[in-house]
């Protein structure tokens, strides 16, 4: 009977490890009733199900914190959040290149930061493949925050604030890499946008008008090829038609690929919140969305062909231009703009 | 009650799939040791940092300042034809003297006729998001603009490299199917390594950091003085595929 017993305890182990298995998918919750981990329905499987790297209030707390600070740059002059904004959807509204210490110039625009766990890599020329690893990137480089690892850990480590909170979020007196890496992670994976005025349309809770109807199926016809609906990007790396930058040298997806085909392709983009992260394209280029669109309409057949997603676009005539501005503006989340979980001024949030 | 039975036995059979590894037996046997020792040499000279000039294979002058590179993937092949895996990764540091010394704990015992060692970083390990101890990235062996671990660092300096300083740096990686630089070296002992319980077993195996340079490609410092991201690094990676020999067996405590 012992025996049975102790059948029956591994055999409900294993029944509930299989539930918790297909549960976690859709939902997580937080040991706060402030934050959790929703996967929106229209949504597909995200990449990173925060596997290895559990969510707890604490983490996203501490990886928080760490975004809004400037202790991560080698001068103390440079967060996260100087290019990433959270009400511009954490991109850097009137900065055509990102600006690191000392005024350095990047060489690309600041992307957004929202549904980053839909993601298989991340940069516009898809670098990093895996969020956990995303913060190296920005902290190591000279144009950025130019600091090594080795060296913010040591200040994490002498700084009291972060010794108390490392040790909440991980039940441990040690601070190192993983546990840095991966509560920013944890912010950043949280960062979902899925409840612009699109969203509420396709969930039926509100109606287009005329304008915007129109907008959107000129974008289904025009723009969905390369930002396919419901993340308005289809994850690859495309040309944008955009003639080479003298200025920036930027070879796009071949800096990592090294492949010839690689060449100025760069990552398509999420239209979220498209309106609020002004100026657009890879280097920032043009400040205007009516721009933007000139441009697609414009291009010539010697670069359009061969490829689908631009020859798809076809001419665009001033009021088609208009309609889908209207269209693109319907991708704003205001909720996600405003969300003060989000913001540095917001208390650092609480257990309920 | 059958039905119970029937049931228990059936969710027991359910669990035991669910359970990975538990269920099989590896026949670990206690108090066994092997240390796995790397002597770096330089044309069969021990490698000495900064102050010692060689020269490669074109008759090209240079010193090395640093050398340092992941392993894994251990495997101890016995006689009967099994073998036994040992799957960590280590981080050898010519500067760092205990690194280059691993020990296993507790490995089967056996008679053991060879064995394989890996450099480089399995792809999965690449992809999978940040770890600790010896692929932490904290080491500098981690490209973090192009996320992916550095298997071998080797640098210095030569009259021939027209870099700033003279340096040449080779740092070699990649973990795709086109850009693979894992490589593997196959070992045959000349007499079988008999590990028995409460046995020390040290393999002492030579790293041949000039065959890095020269076999079977040759390195020309004043054509290709950096090798730093993933272009020309499968000509280094081919040279490191064979740059560990047996050097010695060695027992302790019989």
């Amino acid at each position: 009977m012992k025996a049975g017993k102790v059948m029956i305890t591994i055999s409900v182990m294993a029944v509930l490890n299989v539930c918790a298995a297909s549960f976690v998918n859709e939902h997580i919750l937080l040991p706060s009733k402030k934050l959790k981990l929703e996967i929106p329905s229209e949504f597909p499987k995200p990449y990173y199900l925060f596997y290895n790297n559990s969510i707890s209030l604490e983490k996203f707390n501490l990886g928080k914190k760490l975004f809004y600070d400037p202790i991560l740059s080698s001068d103390s002059s440079t967060s996260c959040a100087s290019c990433h904004h959270p009400a511009e959807a954490f991109a850097d509204r009137g900065h055509p290149l990102s600006e690191g210490v000392g005024h350095r110039l990047g060489i690309r625009n600041t992307p957004s930061l929202q549904n980053l766990i839909w993601k298989d890599n991340l940069m516009w020329d898809g670098g990093i493949n895996h969020i956990e690893f995303q913060p190296l990137s920005p902290l190591t480089n000279k144009d950025e925050m130019n600091e090594n690892l080795e060296n913010l850990l040591i200040k994490l480590r002498r700084n009291p604030e972060y010794k108390a909170m490392f040790k909440s979020a991980f039940e441990d007196t040690v601070i190192n890499s993983e546990m840095t890496l991966k509560s920013i992670s944890i912010f950043l994976g949280l960062l979902i946008s899925a409840n612009s005025d699109y969203d509420k349309y396709v969930r039926k809770e509100k109606s287009f008008s005329q304008e915007q109807q129109r907008g959107l199926n000129l974008f289904i016809n025009k723009c969905s090829h390369c930002h396919t609906p419901p993340l308005f990007t289809n994850n690859t790396f495309e040309l944008n038609g955009l003639p080479y930058a003298c200025n920036t040298l930027d070879s796009g997806r071949a800096r990592i690929t090294g492949a010839p085909q690689d060449y100025y392709k760069f990552k398509v983009p999420s239209l979220r919140n498209v309106s609020v992260t002004s100026p657009w394209m890879h280097d920032g280029r043009f400040n205007t969305l009516e721009s933007v669109l000139d441009h697609y309409a414009d291009l010539p057949s010697s670069t359009t062909s061969g490829n689908p997603g631009l020859q798809s676009i076809g001419p665009i005539s001033n009021d088609d231009k208009k309609d889908i501005i209207e269209f693109l503006k319907t991708l704003t989340d205001t909720v996600f703009l405003q969300d003060q979980r989000f913001t540095m001024d917001h208390e650092l949030l609480k257990k309920n | 009650m059958l039905l119970v039975k029937k049931y228990l036995a059936l969710t027991y059979l359910v669990t035991l799939f669910f359970l990975p590894e538990v269920a099989k037996f590896i026949p670990f046997s206690k108090n066994t040791t092997v240390q796995i020792q790397f002597e770096h040499t330089v044309y069969n000279d021990v490698l000495k940092l900064d102050t010692a000039k060689y020269f490669n294979a074109v008759g090209q002058p240079f010193s090395i300042t640093k050398f340092k590179y992941y392993i894994g993937n251990i495997i101890l092949q016995n006689s009967n034809g099994t073998s036994y895996r040992h799957r960590k990764y280590y981080l050898i540091n010519e500067e760092d003297e205990m690194s280059k010394s691993i020990t296993l704990h507790d490995i089967p015992a056996s008679d053991y006729t060879g064995m394989s060692i890996t450099i480089g970083i399995d792809s999965i390990d690449n992809c999978n998001g940040v770890q600790s101890g010896a692929l932490d990235p904290v080491h500098g062996m981690f490209w973090s603009w192009n996320s992916g671990y550095i298997f071998l660092k080797l640098e210095g300096t030569s009259a021939e490299c027209s870099t700033p300083m003279q340096f040449f740096e080779y740092h070699i990686g990649g973990f795709t199917a086109d850009n693979n630089c894992i490589r593997t070296t196959s070992l045959q002992f000349v007499k079988p390594a008999k590990l028995k319980t409460k046995t020390r077993l040290s393999i002492i195996l030579e790293t041949a950091v000039d065959k890095i340079l020269n076999k079977p490609n040759s390195i020309d410092f004043s054509v290709l003085p950096t090798i730093t991201d993933r272009k020309n690094a499968k000509l280094m990676a081919d040279n490191y595929k064979d740059v560990f020999t047996v050097k010695e067996l060695r027992y302790e405590g019989r």
